[in-house]
């Protein structure tokens, strides 16, 4: 009844291809952006913006990156960690050897150099597919993992293998270290986060999107139709890890402060960003976002209601978790094997036809 | 029963409650447990939390919590948070923890290297003290840098060098280390590095030949290690592992009949769970502590009678176990925090303290033998005084042996560290951070 495009009519080309072309989604995304921008940060408590908003949109960010190569281009990543690392590291060098450099060029050159490295760990896919392909995503996960353990320079020969983040001002405001206000640090995250994505959805409708959709779903019907395999694929690695390298550059940056080779870049963190598209949905930009919020919030909301709400003790409360999150990720795969997003869509279109359902 | 008569039950046992609590104070004292009792770190995390709850509810359940004099008290109110030894689920813990009411956490007791790492920055802006006792960050000794961290009673780098003195004894001197091979196996982590420079530095010093092994998290995967050490041979081997990491280590070792006489561990490495699935074959096995095992104490007694009998226990099933080496462990620490509790109270001359004025507590913190026979903990471990430059307190190691059934202390004394070396070593690091993070160290004259 409220949801319905019916009146709305497009005059022009720009109005049709618009983001969101019903009018009543775009004054939601318009709202939840004001709120997210203007309102949450000086309303909402700091444990909850540094401890679970800050590490929701870094992870969203990653999914997001991750989502390009997996969901829209279908080449399987299993080195989503090991390139938040390559991302991480190169925020640090940058931050240290530069001490000037703005943050936000510190968050965009990680991601140029992740990118690099991505597209290198990219070339093999040249060749191979599938499930072979995801184990050489793998073996990119454990080079990089050891390489930052060996390679000293990477972290400035600190004896402990940690990499600590340096204070640093962004137009005269604190950013890093822990004496910056969590709003500050949630800002310039959602900001980044906000044009990043922004710039996601209007990458994928475009012509790159496109080519990387027609190798994902038939890579010898799209080299026919004149899609160069090459292009296609090594742009989506390209793109896919720019935006895990800016993730990984925030995530050490904003929101962790210190990090460490395997402990923080890990094998766990792939599989982590990787559950979070397949929950969230492939191939939709939503999706990466309702697959981090539904992997970072829920196991924290989960764990709270039990151990403050009902008095568990925290062990049994967190194996109780385990099978909680696991049986709800079989039931939202079985309800809807295409992930929350789909979920969204049809939710949408049964409103549209409420309360008169044919 | 009517309904007046339940309203009429329940204030009579309101009532009852209040008059029971009677002089106590409202205020209670929040403890944050950053504990891990799921994942790969579970088996060494449990008995060391349960040692470390129970004490402070035997001193809830026994003298109504912490007095600054009687009838003077304030209850403990420990928290737990789950934290399966991940780094960042332990900063969400903290950050979820240190406002907790009434007197927000009050000192943080992670039991892991890594969230110590990320703790340290965010708890001197909190003024909150954490406790790392005996691992987190070595250079965090020099209390002059690390205004709110403490890392008594011992470091990594005293016991790295303790190790050696103890080899050097043993090989009948320490001008026989020369030509002598010692290998490290550790934990590719920011806690397994802990120990190399300091290694390096002394096979400088004394000339035997140092060469560090890495293993990576979880650590089940060691094949390659043993093998290096089955061709090398090693005269002595040194183990910094936690976890899964320790038992597999043992059992590796004993498989190519390493000498287990000739092999130690940390002090996070010798407790009964990395022995035990070796069986026999463990017989001998060295390992690095500041406190003795067992559970024949004044202070064991009190917690069966208080806690265990009463039903109190956070894990009733762990009776049998208590006096492990890590329950132990966990004792000792709430026992040091609980006397820098009332340390902080007497200085501040009031119980309702907060993690600033603990802070204090803990850099006024004098536990000598005296103190410790009167909390019924007379020989389990050291005596001890933190000063405000030095938060390593004695550093001082013993060297335990696990005979088959249980673990002993076989050193004929607590060994010295090599001072010129480790606190050069801690000079150094701790200034390049003071460096790097803009903090001017403190003079520590007052």
């Amino acid at each position: 009844m409220f949801y319905r495009e019916v009146g709305q009519f497009k005059t022009s080309y720009a109005a049709d291809q618009a983001i969101f072309p019903i009018a009543q989604d775009r004054w939601f995304v318009i709202a939840v952006a004001l709120v997210a921008f203007l309102v949450v940060p000086f309303f909402v408590d700091a444990y909850l913006l540094s401890a679970i908003l800050l590490p929701f949109l870094i992870f969203s960010l990653a999914a997001v990156g991750l989502n390009i190569l997996t969901g829209y281009c279908g080449q399987l990543s299993l080195g989503t960690g090991a390139f938040m690392g390559v991302g991480a590291y190169s925020a640090f060098k940058l931050m240290t050897m530069m001490p000037e450099l703005n943050l936000v060029i510190v968050f965009l050159a990680s991601g140029v150099i992740t990118a690099a490295v991505g597209m290198l760990f990219g070339l093999p896919s040249l060749r191979i597919k599938g499930f072979y392909l995801a184990v050489a995503t793998l073996a990119a996960q454990f080079f990089l993992v050891w390489l930052f353990y060996k390679w000293d320079w990477l972290r400035n020969y600190s004896a402990t293998g940690q990499i600590t983040v340096r204070p640093r001002t962004f137009f005269g405001v604190l950013m890093t270290g822990e004496s910056a206000a969590p709003a500050a640090k949630y800002l310039l995250a959602l900001a980044m986060v906000a044009i990043l994505a922004l710039g996601a959805k209007n990458i994928v409708r475009g012509r790159f999107g496109r080519s990387w959709m027609a190798i994902r779903d038939m890579d010898v019907a799209a080299e026919l139709i004149g899609i160069r395999p090459l292009v296609a694929k090594l742009s989506a690695f390209g793109v896919s890890s720019f935006y895990i390298g800016v993730a990984g550059a925030m995530m050490f940056i904003l929101w962790l402060g210190a990090a460490e080779g395997g402990d923080t870049f890990g094998i766990q963190n792939s599989f982590r960003v990787l559950f979070m598209i397949i929950i969230g949905g492939l191939g939709t930009i939503l999706g990466s976002f309702l697959g981090a919020a539904f992997l970072v919030l829920m196991p924290i909301a989960l764990s709270d209601t039990m151990v403050d709400g009902l008095g568990l003790t925290a062990a049994f409360a967190k194996h109780l978790e385990y099978v909680i999150m696991g049986s709800l990720i079989i039931f939202f795969l079985i309800l809807e094997p295409h992930g929350l997003a789909r979920l969204w869509q049809i939710a949408k279109e049964k409103l549209r036809l409420w309360p008169f359902p044919y | 029963m009517t309904l007046s008569g339940i309203l009429k039950s329940t204030m009579v046992a309101a009532v009852g409650t209040v008059l029971a609590a009677g002089a106590a104070s409202s205020y209670e004292l929040v403890i944050p447990g950053l504990e891990f009792r799921t994942g790969p770190y579970a088996p060494n995390g449990i008995p060391f939390f349960n040692g470390y709850s129970d004490y402070f509810t035997m001193l809830n359940e026994r003298d109504g919590g912490i007095c600054l004099k009687d009838g003077e008290c304030a209850k403990i109110k420990y928290v737990q948070c789950e934290t399966e030894y991940n780094t960042q689920k332990g900063v969400e813990c903290y950050e979820k923890t240190k406002s907790e009411e009434p007197s927000g956490g009050l000192v943080y007791q992670p039991l892991s290297t890594g969230i110590t790492y990320q703790l340290i920055p965010k708890a001197t802006v909190d003024k909150i003290p954490v406790f790392s006792m005996g691992y987190g960050r070595t250079s965090a000794a020099n209390g002059k840098v690390f205004k709110w961290v403490f890392n008594f009673p011992a470091t990594y780098w005293d016991q790295a060098s303790a190790f050696i003195n103890y080899i050097g004894e043993r090989e009948g001197g320490m001008d026989k280390l020369k030509g002598k091979k010692i290998f490290l196996i550790y934990h590719n982590s920011a806690y397994g590095k802990e120990p190399i420079r300091t290694l390096q530095a002394l096979a400088k010093k004394y000339g035997f030949e140092f060469r560090d092994i890495a293993v990576d998290h979880p650590g089940q995967e060691q094949k390659a290690a043993w093998l290096q050490i089955r061709r090398e041979k090693p005269d002595w081997v040194l183990l910094w592992g936690w976890g899964v990491m320790n038992q597999v280590a043992i059992k590796e070792a004993a498989s190519i009949r390493y000498p287990m006489d000739h092999f130690i561990g940390v002090w996070w490495s010798g407790s009964e769970n990395d022995v035990k699935p070796t069986g026999a074959a463990a017989k001998g096995y060295l390992s690095g502590t500041f406190h003795a095992s067992g559970a024949d104490f004044p202070v064991h007694k009190d917690i069966i009678k208080y806690v265990y009998d009463k039903g109190k226990a956070v894990d009733p099933t762990f009776k049998e176990r208590i006096g492990e080496v890590l329950y132990n462990r966990g004792l000792v620490a709430a026992m040091w925090t609980a006397e820098a509790i009332r340390t902080a109270m007497k200085i501040h001359n009031t119980v309702e303290i907060r993690g600033e004025q603990l802070r204090d507590g803990f850099e006024k913190l004098d536990v000598d033998e005296a103190r410790l026979k009167e909390l019924g903990l007379e020989g389990l471990t050291i005596a001890l005084k933190i000063t405000c430059a030095n938060h390593e307190g004695p550093g001082k190691v013993a060297i335990q042996q696990w005979d088959g059934k249980k673990w002993k202390i076989v050193s004929k004394h607590y060994y010295e560290p090599d001072h010129d070396v480790v606190n050069a070593l801690i000079k150094e690091d701790s200034e390049k951070y003071a460096k790097e993070h803009n903090i001017t160290p403190r003079d520590c004259k007052s």
